[in-house]
């Protein structure tokens, strides 16, 4: 067990975040490259000014047409997105491991607050999986491969939360955190979880375009 | 369970164009196509789009085919890029002559290209960019609907959309300018004339079909006063349904037709009349594909052009239109161009009664012809009365008698929809027509 332990907190952990890093670095890198070579239009027509207005309309909640129209749904997405960034950073836990790994000190959140946002990130994933199997719509375009991205989402925070609250065989649990953590963070550059990266990009050059180009709001 | 929605994707209309297209198939050329156009042709928005669509369905409402159908998820933004871009990318030459067919309808006949889904995607995904994708897949491989590519080979061979000879162009012109001068001896339709101020272009269903919006347009332009021109060559139709097709070889021959009159015109900039698509073709897409990163000539709309010349004084109100009038925002000078406001600023100056439908101006739901669909023909005069139950609702709201609608697209496709859906009691109109009828012409023979 103890083997396992120190194989998840050392080599395996700087592969995942290797992969994770160097993997965004490539993702963004060939995007990049690919609308250079294949797709000029996206860098042609960029503009900051308008790609970041459509940035701050989409992700400040509830000023967006759309996120009007459904109130709890961008309710849940907002707090999911903001607990599920912010718990991993900073998290007690977390922080205390970056002390002492690497000397690397800097503020956390409370036990009790953490332990609450990490409750609404479970809470959410299963919103999300009722979506999945309730909504026709949602229903109709959902594949293995969301299933597949949302489960992945939910055990770190699944097991960390068990773990922390020392629900079943500790050991076992905190081990199997952090390896869904590691997954977690790898499966960032290659699967629909790139949308961390790109999304903002997809989001700039739409902005740029309606209000470069069509003059018009995109929101 | 999922019975309704596979009775929506096995719904297919037989359309002999496609079908034909069809039969010369073979799994080497269809590869070699989805090669071609995905790997060659487009990159990192295709690639980027299909991976970071979260399929979170929120785009689903935003379409007036989903809303129309009571959410029936095959006609959701999402549901349509499924049932063609994943379908090709996830199949590749194995894809079935079946599940061809059906992307083709779908990216030609149930989507109108409007953008609205862009304005509702949190993650700004341009779906109406996808669908035209599909559209150059098929248009390359040959399984395109019959009417709108003969439409194409209309626009190949005379340089315009409706078969016009370019006697018949001319005949049109001076026919026009014969009835005008006998209200306004002054007038002329100037052919060719170099150095003019503008040149004004219209779309070939107006000498075809709608010849007094030539006439119209002619009174506008003397009364104000204008240095203007028309082309009497070919290079005069700003429409481009090969936009639509995806047959963007020959829109680039287009656009550079008709920008190439304009600039051997020595002109300074074009007039156009109250057109979306061809709009769209100028500032965003056919100049695009010709390497212009803007029009190389100004291109101004109708509906902007009236509005200058509102501001300028140089258009006089002499009347009021008194009907009580709404105003169908088109997609593309709209959503397209954000002419909302000046179009607006225009129908206040004529008429007092003047009543807004909801959703409006960036968040009009489309007339459901626009984007080729109606182009496709009668046999789709269904899928579109169908696919846009919502815009009968959202007119019969208002109460108005007439509606503007400054694009021709929209006025076939709302007249279909107030007779689908038993509207009684509106009309569609012009700016034009209104303009004509309200304004002062200083140079007209009274009594």
């Amino acid at each position: 067990m103890h083997q396992i332990y120190g194989f998840v907190v050392g080599p395996l952990a700087w592969i995942a975040f290797a992969v994770f890093v160097l993997g965004s670095i490539w993702k963004i890198y060939s995007m990049y490259r690919s609308a250079k070579t294949r797709d000029g239009q996206v860098l042609a027509y960029w503009n900051f000014k308008y790609a970041l207005r459509s940035i701050v309309h989409w992700y400040v909640p509830f000023w967006s047409v759309n996120s009007r129209r459904h109130p709890f749904v961008t309710i849940v997405t907002f707090t999911f997105h903001i607990c599920v960034i912010a718990v991993p950073i900073f998290l007690l836990a977390h922080v205390i491991l970056w002390d002492y790994y690497h000397g690397i000190h800097f503020w956390s959140f409370s036990e009790r607050v953490a332990d609450v946002m990490t409750v609404l990130v479970i809470l959410s994933c299963l919103f999300f999986a009722g979506r999945r199997i309730f909504l026709r719509e949602v229903r109709y375009v959902t594949s293995a491969m969301d299933w597949v991205v949302l489960i992945i989402v939910f055990l770190p925070f699944m097991t960390g939360f068990l773990a922390y609250h020392q629900i079943g065989p500790y050991q076992v649990m905190i081990i199997l955190h952090i390896l869904f953590g590691e997954i977690m963070l790898a499966a960032i550059p290659f699967t629909r979880l790139s949308h961390i990266l790109l999304a903002p990009l997809a989001r700039g050059y739409i902005g740029s375009e309606f209000g470069g180009v069509r003059k018009a709001k995109d929101w | 369970m999922e019975g309704a929605v596979e009775k929506t994707e096995g719904k297919v209309r037989a359309d002999v164009g496609i079908r034909k297209g069809l039969e010369s198939l073979t799994p080497e050329k269809i590869k070699r196509v989805i090669n071609r156009v995905f790997n060659a042709e487009t990159g990192a928005r295709i690639k980027g789009y299909r991976e970071i669509c979260v399929r979170c369905g929120l785009c689903a409402d935003s379409c007036h085919y989903y809303l129309s159908h009571d959410g029936d998820p095959a006609y959701s933004p999402v549901g349509k890029v499924k049932q063609t871009l994943w379908k090709l990318l996830d199949k590749q030459e194995r894809i079935s002559p079946e599940e061809l067919e059906r992307a083709a309808l779908v990216a030609y006949t149930e989507c109108n290209l409007c953008r609205r889904c862009s304005m509702y995607c949190p993650i700004g995904i341009d779906t109406a960019y996808i669908i035209s994708v599909v559209r150059r897949l098929c248009h390359l491989l040959g399984i395109t609907p019959q009417y709108i590519q003969d439409t194409a080979h209309s626009h190949s061979v005379t340089m315009n959309q409706m078969w016009v000879k370019e006697d018949e162009w001319t005949d049109s012109l001076l026919w026009q300018e014969e009835e005008a001068r006998e209200e306004i001896p002054t007038l002329r339709i100037p052919l060719d004339k170099e150095g003019a101020d503008i040149m004004y272009s219209v779309i070939a269903p107006e000498p075809k079909f709608q010849p007094q919006l030539i006439y119209f347009a002619a009174v506008i332009m003397n009364e104000c006063g204008m240095d203007w021109t028309m082309s009497s060559l070919p290079g005069w139709d700003n429409s481009d349904m090969a936009m639509f097709t995806g047959d963007l070889e020959l829109m680039g021959r287009l656009k550079r037709a008709h920008f190439e009159r304009a600039q051997k015109l020595r002109v300074k900039r074009i007039v156009m009349g109250e057109c979306g698509h061809a709009f769209r073709s100028i500032y965003d897409v056919g100049n695009r594909w010709l390497s212009w990163h803007m029009y190389p000539v100004e291109v101004i709309h109708a509906i902007e052009f009236y509005w200058q010349m509102l501001q300028e004084g140089r258009l006089k109100v002499a009347r009021k239109y008194e009907k009580p009038v709404t105003l169908h925002d088109p997609c593309n000078i709209v959503r397209g161009r954000g002419l909302h406001e000046k179009a607006r600023d225009v129908v206040r100056a004529f008429c007092p009664n003047f009543i807004e439908m909801h959703p409006n101006r960036e968040h009009n739901y489309c007339c459901c012809a626009g984007g080729g669909v109606i182009n496709c023909g009668p046999p789709y005069k269904k899928v579109r009365v169908q696919g846009n139950r919502i815009k009968a609702e959202q007119l019969k709201a208002t109460g108005a008698e007439v509606i503007i609608a400054p694009c021709h697209n929209c006025h076939s496709g709302l007249k279909d929809i107030l007779e689908g859906y038993d509207v009684k009691g509106m009309e569609l109109s012009f700016f034009s027509e209104i303009i004509y009828e309200c304004m002062e012409k200083p140079n007209a023979i009274q009594g």
